[in-house]
């Protein structure tokens, strides 16, 4: 099978996208003659035209509105907020306005706004360009969250994100671009609110998303030398996310840790930490553990860094030790 | 009101009259929406337009059905000139399920996407980029479709503004933003909140061409409102026009009003617009006091019918509150 990156499966998502509906522009800072900060619409605006590929001015809020206006008058635009960083000053136009324009309109206009951002910090960027606000978007009604973690993914859910009606913010991550991975050339589809298990496991549950699927994965398999076998959930959707499959997923293994980058505190590992001791506490043979992003802003320094954001390592430790191992 | 107006000459006497009757169904309405929040049946917050029905009725009346309106919260009379009907708009202040968006929206949020009445919007200046969206969709669509922005003096003090204003320009997008300036946000006069002193002017920065106007006086507003509109429509661009005006009464319902002059407001209610409109009908011939009266009772009724039919209606169901919440 073709292997690509994670950056192509998003390009080629859009490709398809802009290809086969007239109605799909991308706009937002530099995505046109710049190539894109992060190089994913690199060459779309010279296939495409100015009309499709559109260089905004930098304002975020507006790239917000001015979206889920177009998207209620018709029109099917693909926003770009340039990192999820940016998204805080488009937060008005994300909450008030495109996730309340169904209900508030009593279904009268819809805005099928894709709001594409990237999130996650590990490149020394510093405080206000290393955050992780995903879990935010997760808990307002009218947004649909996807946090992709492999370029199948990426693509699969970009695909099934076409096919929405409402707002979805499509959350890739900074240092995901590059990681590569198998997408088959036939056409598939990736469904929104599905989590995926990407490692079969009986001892322990491990539920991840976006980057720290790639961590938690790395913990699995040295946790193997524990003599620990892990199951890894990668819940690529957060809002809706995947209750079953994690539920089913404890009550095999009797033990649950949520992996993310995302401050630990009230991050979405709360919200599935809760749930599920909520519904199959009977089956849990310990409490159910949260790994999340140090309660810091995120400094420069590389180990100050690196000691902020989890790592394999702690994953490691912290499986151990619920199991006495 | 002026002497003469160019544009009476293309307005035969019926529309000249259905001027006067709008502006009077939108004042009715706001006085009796305002009676009936103090009885309880309108709750949260009510934002009267009465002073300010000429800039609605002129601004409508220069539209074709196909234009979009988005505006802010102070939106019922944008909504009865539009033609959202009165029954409806006095249902949904009521909460029930027979108004505009079955009680989920309420005064602040009235839409009817039958009449392409996108929206009243809470947020100061919240409805910019949306206006500026829909005209942007508009263009890309190669629809022949205007969009008109009510906004008030406050969101020219909002950072939206400034990147609506910005993107409308460069993309030459078929918008129009309508500032209604009422000289107060809430209590706070606009001359210590924005420091430039005309408004209108602040479209310079932007390169858009602009215009200040009489507010009160419904055919300087349909007058200008017609040109204005034309030129987005043939594709020149956006436009902006500051339309100067006062509210009668406080900013909501909840205003305890200590912040302006008796004597400022009796020389505004000088100029009230249903008033001075009814006087140059009048005096140049194209209506009677029997006209008028016909019409005065004819908007009594209509109201009446409109609170009868909210009163009537039923409250949404309790599954209403998951209904269009589709995450």
């Amino acid at each position: 099978m073709p292997i690509i990156t994670y950056r192509e499966a998003v390009a080629r998502g859009l490709r398809e996208g802009l290809t086969e509906d007239e109605r799909m522009f991308i706009l937002g800072e530099d995505v046109g003659s710049y190539g894109g900060a992060y190089a994913v619409t690199k060459g779309m605006l010279k296939e495409f035209g100015p009309r499709r590929v559109i260089d905004s001015p930098l304002s975020e809020s507006a790239i917000v509105g001015v979206c889920t206006g177009a998207a209620m008058g018709g029109v099917h635009p693909v926003a770009e907020i340039m990192t999820i960083n940016f998204t805080l000053v488009a937060m008005d136009q994300i909450v008030n306005h495109a996730a309340k324009i169904r209900s508030i309109s009593n279904g009268q206009y819809h805005a099928p706004l894709i709001l594409r951002t990237v999130t996650g910090g590990g490149a020394q960027l510093a405080a206000t360009h290393s955050q992780s606000l995903e879990p935010w978007f997760a808990s307002v009604p009218g947004l649909k969250v996807v946090t992709p973690a492999t370029p199948y993914d990426a693509l699969g859910l970009f695909r099934a994100v076409r096919e929405e009606e409402d707002p979805v913010v499509f959350v890739e991550h900074i240092l995901l671009y590059s990681t590569r991975g198998e997408v088959p050339d036939a056409r598939y589809v990736v469904p929104l609110g599905k989590a995926d298990v990407k490692r079969k496991g009986i001892d322990f549950t491990l539920v991840a998303y976006s980057r720290m699927v790639q961590v938690a994965l790395a913990a699995a398999q040295a946790l193997e030398e524990h003599d620990v076998d892990c199951e890894v959930i990668d819940l690529r959707t957060l809002r809706p996310w995947d209750k079953e499959t994690v539920l089913e997923s404890v009550k095999r293994t009797g033990h649950c840790i949520v992996v993310e980058e995302a401050w630990r505190t009230g991050g979405f590992g709360a919200e599935v930490a809760a749930s599920v001791q909520e519904e199959v506490f009977d089956s849990l043979d310990g409490p159910v553990g949260r790994i999340g992003g140090a309660d810091v802003p995120i400094p420069y320094n590389r180990d100050l860094e690196q000691l902020a954001i989890p790592s394999s390592e702690r994953v490691i430790q912290a499986v151990r030790a619920a199991l006495n191992k | 009101m002026m002497t003469t107006y160019r544009i009476v000459e293309e307005l035969d006497k019926k529309t000249l009259h259905s001027y006067y009757r709008q502006m009077q169904l939108i004042r009715t309405f706001e006085e009796r929406a305002g009676v009936e929040y103090m009885h309880g049946k309108v709750r949260g917050f009510l934002h009267l337009y009465i002073g300010e029905e000429a800039i609605a009725v002129g601004t409508m009346a220069s539209l074709q059905p196909q234009d979009y309106v988005a505006t802010h919260y102070r939106d019922h009379g944008h909504a009865l000139a539009k033609g959202v009907p009165a029954n409806a708009i006095m249902a949904e202040l009521f909460g029930k399920a027979t108004g505009t968006t079955g009680g989920m929206g309420g005064s602040m949020h009235i839409f009817d996407k039958s009449r392409n009445f996108a929206g009243g919007y809470a947020i100061v200046g919240g409805q910019m980029p949306i206006a500026v969206g829909l005209a942007m969709a508009s263009a890309y669509l190669q629809e022949n479709r205007v969009t008109v922005c009510f906004v008030g003096d406050g969101a020219l003090q909002e950072g939206e503004f400034h990147e609506s204003m910005n993107m409308a320009s460069l993309w030459k997008l078929p918008v129009v933003f309508v500032c209604e300036n009422n000289l107060y946000g809430m209590g706070v006069p606009v001359s210590q909140s924005l420091a430039k002193r005309d408004l209108y002017k602040l479209a310079e920065a932007y390169e858009m061409p602009s215009v200040q106007i009489d507010g009160m006086d419904v055919l300087a507003v349909r007058q200008t409102m017609q040109e204005v509109v034309d030129y987005a429509r043939a594709g020149k661009g956006p436009y902006f026009v500051e339309a100067k005006t006062y509210r009668f009464r406080g900013h909501s319902m909840a205003d305890p009003q200590e912040y302006r002059t008796q004597v400022e407001e009796q020389r505004w209610e000088m100029k009230d617009p249903i008033h001075t409109y009814k006087d140059w009908l009048v005096e140049h011939g194209f209506a009677t006091e029997a006209d008028l009266a016909t019409m005065d009772l004819s908007v009594e009724d209509e109201v009446q019918k409109a609170v009868q039919f909210a009163e009537e209606s039923p409250n949404p169901p309790a599954s209403a509150l998951f209904k269009n919440v589709y995450a």
